[in-house]
């Protein structure tokens, strides 16, 4: 715990967002409870049971159709589920917010495809991520933010794109695209990163740097990864969980869960 | 300094405030001073058409503020324009008094004509200059407030949200031209005499008419640069480009919608306010779906996302239309298909985009 407070105090956001830190005195930041979600009868969540922990930095696998991006749906606000709890740190009720509201307490996403502002330049893309006052009247008003370019600046360093923060996001490439976005989420203060597929598409110095950045936000924030490539899972979890026909169907090391018969079964098919 | 400020690159919008203000005074002052036989002389007939113009300016600048920046491809703009003219036109209305043909000291003449007994409840307040100033900027408003509420609330967007803005300026077309309705029915509403007790068929108020058009003009072209230069431009293009990553950023990308297109409807509403006295009539016409979908070729020739292009790109259609149409009437439409056609395939971001490096959209 109190390695925890002293990464907290050294975090660049601190300075800027003066807010109460979430309540996640119990462990866990994020409680998903018997989480079910039906389209047209099927069933893409049947009663999920999942808990993040605080600092945690967790893999979710499994096959196509298995329920990961319905997962992080709900999460974030865009599906509602049918049934179920979902808490993020011991106070806030998930289900009652709307996706901005859901953004600005500190649950940021990035998209399987990455989603950026293409016509913005980098650093505007960053910029825009800032703030805690995110109403029309305030970005009405809106001066130059001294402290708020500070931490841009500083998270140019951090997904290594302080070379390009001029250049229109739309010409960055493909790796590029996806840090930026890790960047946006950085700069937004968010607690839980929720990452879709970030290595999809990307060379292999290109994966092995986003294995690097996401290990080392692991502790001071907690982030979630949604991945296909085992290669890349097996280089950075601690602990999976597979998905299989929208509930939990293993849990743990990597070690363990890859020689859990049941995954073996749903991942070859014997 | 907060002007130079906004005005800092924008070079196009310099050139394009200063033609104006140039226009705004030299076009006057050659109508009243030179006498009439003079070469310098400009027609009253030219200034009046002048004003017109920069009426549509005006319009196709709020319509890229919404379309351009914010990406809402409203087909419906039309609706607005007719709502602010009609409120101007009410207050004219009001200014006849007991001169119109049938002389009643409180009736309009096409109450009159309809055997109406009294005035309708929502004529009252329109002898007040200040009221119907007040009800050109809400009536607008107000309709874009609640359409937009409902449709934004609901995420309708792209050719969905364009089809009900269609929709909705063709609804109240057929409303209007109701007799019921006590807006003058398919005559709409005309024969006005004065504005603030000024002959409105003097050269002098004509050209106070074009004046105060083209001060509007530049004052809106300002506020717009205000809009787009400051975070809320940039969240707006934001929405436009990545709606649901600005979602998930954590802004409100609703209310950013409902904002601008209510303050879009009501720079729209004053435009239809400063055409209607310089026409002289507001009719149902003006309502047509084919005027809205006309604006926007407008805006997409002249070049979506630089506001200056929109509003030159007003005056350019137009000022191709009343020469076109005065010489080969039955080809205008033809033209103006081709030139849209051509400006979507060959220059996507229209003629001022086909000038200017790709920079600030």
């Amino acid at each position: 715990m109190s390695q925890r407070k002293r990464l907290r105090r050294e975090r660049i956001t601190d300075q800027l967002y003066d807010q109460p830190r979430l309540d996640v005195s119990h462990g866990p930041i994020l409680y998903l409870e018997s989480i079910s979600v039906s389209f047209d009868g099927f069933k893409a969540l049947n009663n999920l049971t999942l808990y993040i922990d605080a600092g945690e930095l967790r893999c979710i696998i499994g096959p196509n159709g298995a329920g990961k991006t319905t997962l992080l749906d709900v999460i974030t606000g865009k599906t509602r589920p049918d049934s179920g709890t979902a808490y993020y740190g011991q106070t806030i009720n998930l289900l009652e917010l709307k996706e901005s509201q859901i953004a600005r307490s500190g649950i940021g996403r990035k998209f399987q495809k990455p989603t950026i502002f293409p016509a913005h330049t980098v650093f505007e893309n960053l910029e825009l991520a800032t703030g805690t006052d995110k109403g029309v009247w305030s970005c009405l008003r809106e001066t130059r933010n001294l402290k708020e370019e500070e931490l841009v600046q500083s998270t140019l360093e951090i997904i290594g794109l302080t070379h390009v923060w001029k250049n229109f996001a739309g010409a960055l490439s493909h790796g590029q695209k996806q840090w930026l976005e890790i960047g946006m989420l950085l700069v937004q203060d968010a607690e839980l990163l929720l990452v879709d597929e970030p290595v999809a598409g990307m060379t292999h110095e290109e994966t092995e740097r986003t294995a690097e950045l996401l290990t080392s936000l692991a502790g001071d924030r907690s982030v979630v990864v949604v991945e296909h490539d085992m290669e890349f899972v097996r280089s950075i979890a601690n602990k999976v969980t597979v998905l299989h026909e929208g509930s939990v169907l293993a849990e743990g090391d990597m070690a363990s869960v890859q020689s859990d018969p049941r995954v073996i079964e749903v991942y070859l098919g014997a | 300094m907060l002007v130079s400020r906004l005005m800092e690159n924008d070079r196009g919008g310099k050139i394009f405030i200063c033609a104006i203000l140039i226009l705004c005074i030299s076009i006057p002052a050659l109508n009243l001073i030179p006498p009439q036989d003079s070469p310098f002389h400009v027609s009253t007939y030219t200034v009046t058409l002048l004003g017109k113009y920069l009426c549509f300016a005006l319009l196709a600048l709020a319509l890229d503020l919404v379309w351009g920046y914010c990406g809402l491809l409203s087909l419906g703009h039309g609706a607005f324009f007719a709502l602010g003219g009609y409120a101007m036109g009410m207050y004219l209305m009001r200014q006849i008094g007991d001169r119109g043909v049938y002389g009643d000291p409180l009736l309009p003449d096409f109450m009159v004509f309809l055997n109406w007994q009294e005035l309708p409840w929502y004529w009252y307040g329109f002898d007040s200059f200040w009221f119907a100033m007040l009800m050109i900027m809400a009536a607008p408003g107000l309709l874009a407030f609640v359409f937009g509420w409902l449709a934004f609330r609901s995420r309708v967007t792209g050719v969905y949200l364009s089809i009900m803005t269609q929709a909705l300026t063709y609804a109240l077309m057929l409303a209007f031209f109701r007799n019921e309705m006590g807006f003058g029915g398919n005559n709409g509403l005309t024969d006005f005499k004065e504005l603030l007790g000024f002959d409105l068929q003097s050269d002098r108020v004509r050209a106070v008419l074009l004046v105060c058009s083209g001060a509007t003009l530049s004052l809106s072209y300002l506020s717009c640069r205000y809009i787009v230069t400051s975070k809320l431009g940039r969240v707006l293009r934001a929405v436009r480009d990545g709606e649901s990553r600005a979602r998930f950023l954590g802004y409100q990308v609703e209310h950013f919608k409902l904002w601008i297109f209510t303050y879009s409807a009501i720079l729209t509403g004053i435009a239809g306010a400063l055409y209607v006295p310089q026409v002289g009539i507001i009719n149902p016409s003006e309502f047509q779906p084919l005027n809205s979908i006309e604006y926007v070729v407008w805006v997409a020739i002249g070049g979506r996302a630089t506001l200056f292009g929109a509003a030159g790109g007003a005056i350019a259609v137009n000022y191709l239309k009343t020469n076109l149409t005065a010489m080969f009437p039955e080809i205008w439409l033809f033209v103006l298909g081709f030139l849209f056609i051509f400006v979507t395939l060959w220059f996507p971001r229209g003629i001022v985009g086909a000038f200017t490096k790709r920079s600030d959209s």
